[in-house]
């Protein structure tokens, strides 16, 4: 039982950092906080469920289709939206917020619930490891997930976009002189973090159903996650990303699964009490958050 | 030929405000007009409406209290997400002191709000030394958590709620009480967002940084802040409990969160008058598109953009505008 907790806790942890990956991107580079994060990835998913069952398209074309379809919705959402109020973190808090709750209701008013709207695992098979069932879907996300962060990290270092990235997220008006453009790299920011969104959810969507509760949940973890560890730090959404995934199992398994939500706010209020920047956090300090 | 649009202020308006010497009666008129609109509208609405709009008149008091309490929170920098935390919290201390104890709703109502301002503001203590967003965050987090908590612990009577709570007297009581508490609340804080301490409340907002320089104790005028807010808050929570004679679960849904925003938005923020106006014309209107059920808060994400986007000061602001000063079109200069 403790083997198979600790790899189910393990797969946990994939999938909340591949949750809060994006969000903790957006707000690392632009400070932009985008509440509409969970909508994003309940609409790729409901867009891609849409693609396959309505229009009947191929697997590949409906997911890559959808990511785009993110990416661009993304930069639309700076581009008419968040440009008009940039620095007003209230507004911009609030706007993201109201387009977030639009979506996800909107889907709910659908009363698109229900075990039919699911994806389908990209493979269908599974292994016993250590006594525990393990199905394939879940390797793919521990393996996907570390790869995802690992590019992220070569991206953000060894690339002239990833780097003018950095230097936006380092200091804005340094960069300016820079030739970097901050609305450019802002817009790719959002959009970024959007299409991120949509990934997250192929990978984790088939594991249960669609439906805008989720939206609210993911939103709800990835925020957890990224203030536990430090709003826009990877490294603090990784370690996050540990400490939540192994906690909610463990009193999961051990405790009672009503149990976990308790558990995680428990960590968010003592990691703000203790260290209240989150563990891996530099907002009082002008490092990269990258 | 370039024309710039160039706004004045009414003769009227710097007669009767800046000089404070009123020679007619027009003059008095127009000085005492909006603040004496809400206080009789206030007084004389519930005679005239029906039973049915009477309970909407209660809806729209509750929201446009917890739509004051967001406001206050939100002009010393805090931009609360979860509104439904004051309610809540306020409700459940209502309930259980009715409930278990059997106090006297003229006594829960006060206790509740008192109490359940300082279980709040004890809640967000942690987050206090952060700026902005992370507040956000976490009083968006704290109500779903809290749904859970009572979930799996089962207090307070789990998913079932309490119920059987002692109502009010009778309807009259209920509804000037909370039409007199919004005014009283109305006018007293907008008052104090006036005075120098308001003034320190919104410095905090503005940039803390130079009222720290100012050798004030910002984390201490935070938390007075938030107390207030809570308190406001947890008064309407504990009002509706008696209302509804029921606590439960869903004391802490996301409407009494969302609305109360939407209404601080659309009315205008920052004068706790803009917060009101926006509940007095949203939760009429939420309540004439109950037929659509959940497409209603589709309506205020979509109010929400709109009007951040395109009107930020919000409807208050505007009128105010118009009411004091006029507009034209002059050519602009070489």
């Amino acid at each position: 039982m403790f083997i198979g907790t600790t790899i189910y806790a393990l797969i946990n942890t994939a999938i909340l950092a591949l949750m809060a990956i994006g969000f903790n991107l957006t707000f690392g580079i632009s400070g932009i906080a985008n509440f509409a994060y969970g909508a994003l990835y309940v609409l790729a998913a409901y867009g891609v469920w849409m693609m396959l069952n309505l229009l009947h398209l191929p697997y590949l074309i409906a997911v890559v289709a959808a990511v785009i379809l993110n990416l661009i919705l993304g930069a639309l959402i700076y581009r008419f939206v968040l440009i008009r109020v940039r620095g007003q973190g209230i507004s911009e808090v609030i706007a993201t917020f109201g387009i977030g709750l639009a979506v996800l209701e909107m889907f709910s008013y659908f009363g698109w619930v229900g075990f039919e709207y699911t994806l389908p695992v990209l493979i269908d098979r599974s292994y016993i490891i250590a006594g525990t069932y393990v199905d394939m879907q879940r390797i793919i996300i521990l393996v996907f997930s570390i790869f995802l962060i690992l590019g992220l990290w070569f991206f953000t270092h060894h690339t002239s976009i990833g780097l003018a990235f950095r230097g936006i997220a380092q200091d804005e008006r340094t960069a300016l002189t820079f030739g970097i453009d901050s609305d450019w790299i802002a817009t790719l920011s959002i959009s970024l973090g959007a299409g991120l969104a949509a990934l997250a959810a192929l990978f984790i969507i088939p594991l249960g159903s669609i439906s805008p509760g989720e939206g609210y949940d993911v939103l709800i973890k990835a925020l957890a996650v990224c203030i536990i560890g430090g709003l826009g730090s990877t490294g603090g959404v990784v370690m996050a990303s540990f400490i939540v995934g192994f906690a909610e199992r463990f009193t999961d398994t051990y405790i009672g699964s009503h149990w976990t939500m308790i558990v995680s706010l428990a960590a968010i209020l003592i990691v703000l009490i203790v260290k209240p920047s989150g563990l891996f956090g530099k907002q009082k300090e002008l490092e990269e958050r990258i | 030929m370039k024309k710039r649009k160039e706004r004045i202020d009414r003769g009227i308006k710097v007669r009767s405000t800046d000089i404070f010497a009123l020679s007619s009666w027009r003059e008095m008129i127009y000085l005492a007009l909006p603040r004496l609109l809400p206080i009789v509208g206030c007084l004389m609405l519930p005679i005239v409406l029906g039973v049915y709009w009477q309970k909407v008149l209660l809806s729209v008091a509750v929201f446009a209290l917890l739509a004051i309490s967001w406001d206050i929170l939100a002009q010393t920098g805090m931009v609360s997400l979860g509104q439904a935390l004051f309610f809540g919290v306020g409700a459940y201390c209502a309930g259980v002191l009715n409930h278990y104890w059997g106090v006297s709703p003229f006594i829960t109502i006060p206790v509740a709000a008192i109490a359940g301002g300082l279980i709040c503001t004890l809640f967000l203590l942690p987050v206090l030394r952060l700026r902005g967003i992370y507040f956000s965050m976490v009083t968006l987090i704290i109500p779903i958590m809290l749904v859970r908590i009572i979930e799996a612990t089962k207090i307070f009577g789990g998913t079932e709620g309490l119920s059987g709570m002692t109502p009010l007297p009778s309807k009259w009581v209920e509804i000037y009480l909370i039409m007199g508490v919004l005014l009283t609340v109305l006018f007293c804080f907008r008052r104090m967002l006036d005075s120098d301490y308001g003034l320190v409340l919104k410095g905090i907002s503005d940039n803390d940084r130079s009222v720290i320089n100012a050798g004030i104790n910002i984390y201490w005028f935070k938390v007075q802040s938030l107390f207030i807010a809570g308190s406001i808050g947890a008064f309407s929570g504990a009002f509706m409990t008696h209302v509804y004679m029921f606590v439960g679960m869903p004391v802490f849904v996301l409407d009494y969160s969302i609305l109360p925003i939407a209404a601080a938005v659309v009315g205008g923020p920052g004068t706790l008058a803009g917060a009101t106006l926006g509940a007095f014309l949203l939760v009429p209107m939420s309540e004439a598109l109950r037929g659509f059920g959940g497409l209603r808060i589709v309506l205020y994400g979509v109010f929400l953009v709109v009007f951040i986007v395109a009107l930020p000061e919000g409807i208050f602001h505007y009128i105010q505008r118009k009411y004091h000063q006029f507009e034209r079109w002059v050519e602009v200069e070489k």
